[in-house]
């Protein structure tokens, strides 16, 4: 198997789609001859042309305006937005024609879409540039929401959600782009909504997804070092959520910690808490915990912008809260 | 490039000033890059150089008392606006001595007491902001005005439309400044904007629109005191498209190949500042031993600001949850 980055997987990904099927295109800001501000898009211009990896003046509303309208009409549009903060700048598009006309209409239409936005703080970026919003998207009825952790998922997902008939939102981490590993080649295809378990444990079980799945692994270990044998779920999406996964898990260990990054109130940990107290307050062995980032506005200053955001230490203190 | 005098008539100590002030902004984006790599500073760092005049000649046909509003690209302009440097520099450093007390960095840049209203990093998120600073300028019968400066970029959002008609429509003393300098991070004009004369933009809203070569510092000057004096007579919003470069990649970590280099070394003849010190010099405001002085001067000023940044303190760790809402 190739070894190669997010950043790669995530391209190789778009590349094999659009080989595959030509509905498929790919617009946003400087997706073109910039090759993506992350560098995401390199090399799709000179394979593709123009028609197919079409650069977009900065009109956020308008991009996935034109993406809903471009899958009504049959395509297969990949909308790339330069991080979640300005999909936000579309939110009417996202919420009020992307996530509705199959529902509203009947069901005779489909917006098989794929909005790609990469979020997450760490790079000092400040308060307009560096949330986690993925849980105003779980919000809302109609929209998957998806955010792979490792390349392999990155690949294998992106791929299922450019075939999904769903409009998908794909939330990438700027934390992950260099991040390595080993990734299928060609049809590698991983379902959407299917958890995956990164670590056995008996005694918890830590639920994250994204950038927090490292964060929960490297507190794994250093609990392990404490006697607790801690589980870690990566969700790999939160809608379709995969509870299944979840309850199976928190009926072994008992005991069950959300890791987020985004903003702990009205973040998805509440969601998944609450799933669980509901389905199996029986299999508790005491109440379920939540971590999440500061519910603050992200801070620009390294230390502030540090302490805003989980950390191993954190998700440390908050399990032994458990025991 | 030809610098007039004759309009405003400027006296010889404003035109020193308008001097320095650039020169200023100039040492202050140029000390940046290496404090940049030495990890002093974070995030994004969109530099200014190249840009000056369009800064230096908005703030000098301010009032201390107007207002100005702008995109992420603001070190040069809340620097114009007369914010010293050691604050703006603090910022960059994350101390609690900047001029956003370390929260907001390089992009969020603010100080109230000057009235420069912010940085803003979404893209013509600013503009009905500024709007609505005109708007209570209104409701208070007072007589300030607001500039509210963005890029090329900017004018292809759906918000640069409902804030330009809403402007007009409220009459709001706003003057509207597109600082175009060819490029939205690498996607020149020609390849966002259906219309490439950005100042014909204007022209749906009945705003009056104009083009000024935003690399002399005394046009932008003229058209933007004409523009204010509008303002504050009652006459409404105007829109001022100035033609500039970026001398630097998009932010720091760009390195700009999409720029060929003849263009960048023809626009890099059109510099503002030396175009200006020669005229300074041939009109006999000032001798070249001045001229050296004042970028000595200046230089020495961004060491101490540097300085500054350097041993001020960062926030305090409690900071971190304070200001999020008015009582805490
Ligand atoms: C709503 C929004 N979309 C995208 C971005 C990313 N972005 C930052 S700067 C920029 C280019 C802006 O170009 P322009 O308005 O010409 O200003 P310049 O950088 O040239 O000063 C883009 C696309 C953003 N900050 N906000
Ligand atoms: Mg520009």
């Amino acid at each position: 198997m190739a070894v190669m980055t997010c950043r790669e997987a995530i391209n190789q990904a778009i590349v094999e789609e659009m080989e595959r099927d030509s509905s498929v295109f790919i617009l946003g800001e400087d997706v073109g001859l910039y090759e993506g501000s992350f560098k995401v898009t390199r090399g799709l211009l000179a394979r593709f042309g123009e028609t197919r990896v079409v650069d977009t003046p900065i009109a956020e509303a308008g991009i996935i305006g034109m993406a809903c309208g471009a899958a009504m009409g049959g395509l297969r549009p990949i909308a790339e937005m330069m991080t979640v903060n300005f999909a936000i700048v579309a939110m009417d598009q996202i919420m009020n024609s992307v996530a509705v006309a199959r529902y509203m209409f009947g069901g005779q239409v489909s917006v098989p879409m794929v909005i790609r936005a990469p979020g997450g703080g760490g790079n000092q970026l400040g308060a307009q540039h560096s949330h986690s919003l993925e849980a105003l998207f779980l919000h809302c009825p109609g929209i998957r929401v998806i955010m792979p952790s490792v390349p392999a998922d990155a690949k294998g997902l992106l791929k299922s959600a450019i075939r999904s008939e769903d409009p998908v939102l794909f939330l990438e981490h700027e934390g992950l782009y260099a991040v390595k590993g080993e990734v299928p080649e060609g049809e590698h295809l991983v379902p959407l909504g299917v958890a995956h378990i990164k670590r056995r444990g008996s005694d918890l079980t830590l639920i994250s997804l994204s950038k927090m799945v490292y964060v929960c692994l490297e507190a794994a270990e250093r609990l392990a070092e404490e006697g607790i044998e801690a589980e870690v779920i990566d969700l790999r999406g939160l809608n379709p959520l995969d509870m299944t996964l979840v309850m199976e898990s928190v009926a072994r260990t008992g005991r069950a910690l959300t890791v987020e990054e985004s903003w702990l109130t009205g973040g998805w940990g509440g969601e998944i808490c609450a799933r669980i107290v509901e389905d199996g307050f029986d299999l508790l062995k005491k109440p379920v915990l939540r971590l999440g980032g500061a519910d603050v506005p992200m801070p620009y200053n390294r230390m502030l912008e540090q302490a805003a955001i989980p950390g191993v230490q954190d998700v440390i203190a908050r399990a032994r809260e458990l025991f | 490039m030809t610098l007039k005098n004759d309009c405003f008539r400027l006296g010889a100590s404003e035109l020193m000033r308008i001097y320095r002030d650039m020169v200023r902004i100039r040492e202050f984006e140029e000390a940046c890059p290496a404090l940049y790599s030495q990890g002093k500073m974070g995030g994004f760092l969109h530099l200014y150089s190249g840009q000056e005049a369009v800064g230096v000649g908005v703030a000098h046909a301010m009032h201390r008392e107007d207002f100005m509003v702008s995109a992420y690209r603001e070190h040069g302009l809340i620097l114009a606006k007369g914010t010293p440097p050691g604050p703006v520099m603090a910022e960059l450093f994350g101390k609690v001595t900047g001029v956003s007390r370390g929260k907001g960095g390089s992009m969020h840049m603010f100080d109230a007491e000057r009235r420069f209203m912010g940085g803003y990093g979404i893209v013509a998120g600013h503009l009905p902001l500024a709007v609505g600073l005109g708007f209570s300028i209104l409701y208070r019968e007072s007589d300030e005005v607001v500039v509210c400066l963005f890029g090329d970029g900017a004018t292809n959002q759906g918000v640069f439309h409902e804030a330009m008609n809403m402007a007009a429509l409220y009459k709001v003393p706003v003057v509207f400044v597109c600082e175009n300098n060819g490029y939205g991070i690498g996607t020149s004009v020609g390849r966002a904007s259906s219309v490439e004369q950005l100042y014909k933009k204007s022209c749906a809203y009945e705003t009056p629109g104009s083009r000024v070569d935003g690399m002399n510092v005394l046009e932008v000057y003229d058209a933007v005191r004409q523009a204010i004096n509008r303002a504050r007579e009652g006459a409404g919003p105007s829109y001022i498209e100035a033609v500039t470069y970026r001398f630097r990649g998009h932010s720091i970590s760009d390195p700009g190949t999409y720029r060929s280099e003849q263009e960048r070394k023809m626009w890099k003849e059109r510099d503002p500042i030396p175009n200006f010190s020669r005229w300074l010099i041939d009109q006999g405001y000032a001798g070249e031993a001045i001229i050296q002085g004042i970028v000595e001067e200046e230089r020495a000023l961004i060491a101490k600001a540097i300085e500054f940044a350097e041993k001020s303190p960062d926030p305090d760790l409690e900071e971190l949850w304070t200001d999020v809402y008015a009582d805490a």
